[in-house]
């Protein structure tokens, strides 16, 4: 897909995200919108899916280990064809497919059931082990926020999957700085990340994760990898997108009232 | 003397047989291989072994991620840091998303011996059966293992298997039938029923030859599934003896005796006596000498059960 249909798709994405929270009333904004377009050039440009066969042999898969970014993964889904944008909007509603966090066996298109941090790359990990066992071509990308690094099992993960040297898998650090008590550095400091995830046996690519030419560049350099998996460390907005949004921790978990769910559509170019 | 063998060494000798019936069957370890008894599953197919190292969270949660790739994953390492380290692993990743991983837990419970309390977990069963979907099975000797393992690897989702590392009496025969979730009538008898899981059965039943001498008749079912629990084995017990002495070697907070309780308590209210870890922790010593101390052995269920019907 050209960059401009990237872009575009990723405001229509952006803006359902939007929407659902609003309907539902919580939810998590901010981390959902600094991964957009990462998930947008995923599934629109990267991975080899089929919406029409979500159980397709041979297909890549998408892990959203920060699983409380559901709504990003939702939303692309839909607008990829897996079900209607309608659906989405029942997110948290009680009976509704679309958990707070996301559960494989309701939502065409989930891997894995996401939600308690760190478990997703672990278990991206352990698929990305079979492909290798099986010969399967499918490649293994996750989502991991910055905050969520600190799980210990993060870096349990991170070693094993150099030690097996799954170079079908990447990781992805939505590194937007932020996390529900504050800035990562006052929370607790998991700077320098590039040189840990160098120092665990990783290969490290560093983009600015709203710019869709280096993301796609990314994805290419980490194919191109051979004998160890790739981490794109992607230089994120919290909140991005929405003016109103942007670098501030307190839209981590908050969705917005209906003159803020009007102006986000308005900067977005949606609509109510 | 009757053969002894500890389980976890079944289970080393099955998984062998297994890996050959099964191709999709793959064995993952957290460094304690040599001692879980899987290192010769990895010595024979070593594509499919995998060794996460002394990590058990990513063990537990890398065997998801196999399982949900069509993998069968037995994965071994000590119950203490199994069940407690990765619990919540376990929870999220295995049993809510329902993976096919059988978690094969050796070390189990006081028989451990000199390790000490670190090691010795009397919560795992607890633990394991609050979960949802979770088949928790505790064989009682070698061929119990065996068999057991064998239907465990057969069914589809998520098992706890409870291993243990001392060497104990082998009381079942290749031709017995035992069938996961159902309870085995050990013993038939008339005055009291003990209700033993995992090591303890054999203790039961040096129990019940002294309660003869006594004039006691007992009856003895092993309850290798402990959930599904088998209730009607349970409750007819209770019907046709009206009292009920459990046996574990795990505590007696939450393990076989609170899930007999639970069955008992709905359904056919009798006496009950609970014989098991008294909610504290172990220490080192001979694991004989451990199962005196802290009153796990045939005398305290005999006792147990004077004490309750006497």
């Amino acid at each position: 897909m050209d960059i401009k249909s990237l872009e575009k798709t990723a405001a229509e994405i952006r803006c359902g995200i939007i929407k659902a929270i609003h309907n539902a009333g919580s939810g998590h904004p901010g981390g959902s919108l600094s991964a957009a377009d990462i998930v947008t050039a995923l599934y629109f440009d990267e991975m080899n899916v089929d919406p029409k066969d979500p159980k397709m042999k041979g297909r890549d898969k998408f892990i959203l280990s920060k699983g409380h970014a559901g709504p990003v993964q939702y939303s692309a889904l839909a607008v990829k064809g897996y079900y209607p944008m309608e659906d989405f909007m029942t997110l948290r509603k009680l009976g509704s497919k679309f958990q707070g966090h996301p559960d494989m066996h309701k939502v065409p298109g989930i891997e894995m059931s996401t939600g308690s941090l760190g478990q997703g790359i672990s278990a991206a990990g352990g698929m990305a082990l079979a492909n290798k066992l099986d010969n399967d071509p499918g490649r293994i990308y996750v989502l991991l926020g910055d905050g969520e690094i600190q799980e210990g099992i993060v870096w349990e993960a991170l070693m094993s999957a150099a030690h097996y040297k799954l170079d079908n898998m990447v990781a992805i650090l939505d590194h937007n700085g932020l996390q529900i008590d504050g800035k990562n550095e006052d929370v607790m400091t998991v700077a320098p990340v590039v040189e840990k995830f160098q120092a665990f046996g990783w290969n490290v690519i560093q983009i600015d994760g709203h710019d869709f030419k280096q993301i796609l560049d990314a994805f290419k350099q980490a194919r191109a990898c051979k004998g160890k998996p790739t981490m794109i460390v992607a230089e994120t907005i919290k909140g991005k997108g929405v003016s109103f949004m942007e670098n501030n921790a307190g839209w981590h978990g908050k969705a917005p009232d209906e003159e803020q769910t009007k102006q986000a559509l308005a900067e977005l170019g949606g609509e109510f | 003397m009757a053969e002894t063998m500890a389980t976890r060494q079944a289970y080393g000798k099955t998984l062998i047989e297994l890996g050959e019936k099964y191709p999709q069957l793959v064995v993952m370890d957290a460094d304690l291989s040599k001692s879980t008894m899987t290192a010769e599953f990895g010595k024979t197919y070593p594509d499919r072994f995998f060794n996460m190292g002394i990590a058990e969270q990513n063990l537990y949660g890398a065997a998801a991620g196999l399982a949900l790739s069509g993998k069968i994953v037995c994965a071994s390492t000590f119950a203490m840091f199994a069940t407690g380290r990765a619990f919540e692993i376990i929870r999220n990743s295995i049993g809510y998303t329902r993976a096919n991983v059988k978690i094969c837990a050796t070390h189990a419970g006081i028989t451990v011996g000199e390790d000490g309390a670190s090691h010795q977990t009397f919560e795992d069963i607890a633990l394991m059966r609050t979960i949802p979907g979770m088949t928790v099975i505790n064989p009682s000797d070698g061929v119990s293992a065996k068999k057991l393992l064998e239907q465990a690897v057969a069914m589809e989702g998520p098992c706890y298997v409870r291993l243990g590392r001392a060497k104990v009496p082998v009381f079942y025969e290749d031709s017995d039938q035992l069938t996961l979730g159902r309870g085995n009538l050990v013993r038939d008898g008339k005055d009291v029923t003990i209700v033993a899981t995992g090591i303890m059965v054999s203790e039961a039943m040096a129990a019940a030859e002294k309660l003869k001498e006594d004039g006691i008749d007992a009856r003895i079912i092993d309850i290798h599934t402990i959930k599904p629990i088998d209730e009607d084995i349970i409750i007819k017990a209770a019907q046709e003896t009206g009292a009920i002495v459990t046996a574990e070697e795990h505590s007696i907070v939450g393990g076989l005796g609170s899930a007999v309780a639970e069955v008992i308590v709905k359904n056919c209210p009798v006496k009950m006596a609970m014989v098991g870890q008294k909610d504290t922790y172990g220490e080192s010593g001979k694991p004989d000498e451990l199962k005196k101390k802290y009153g796990m052995t045939a005398e305290d269920i005999e006792a147990a059960v004077k004490n309750l019907i006497g």
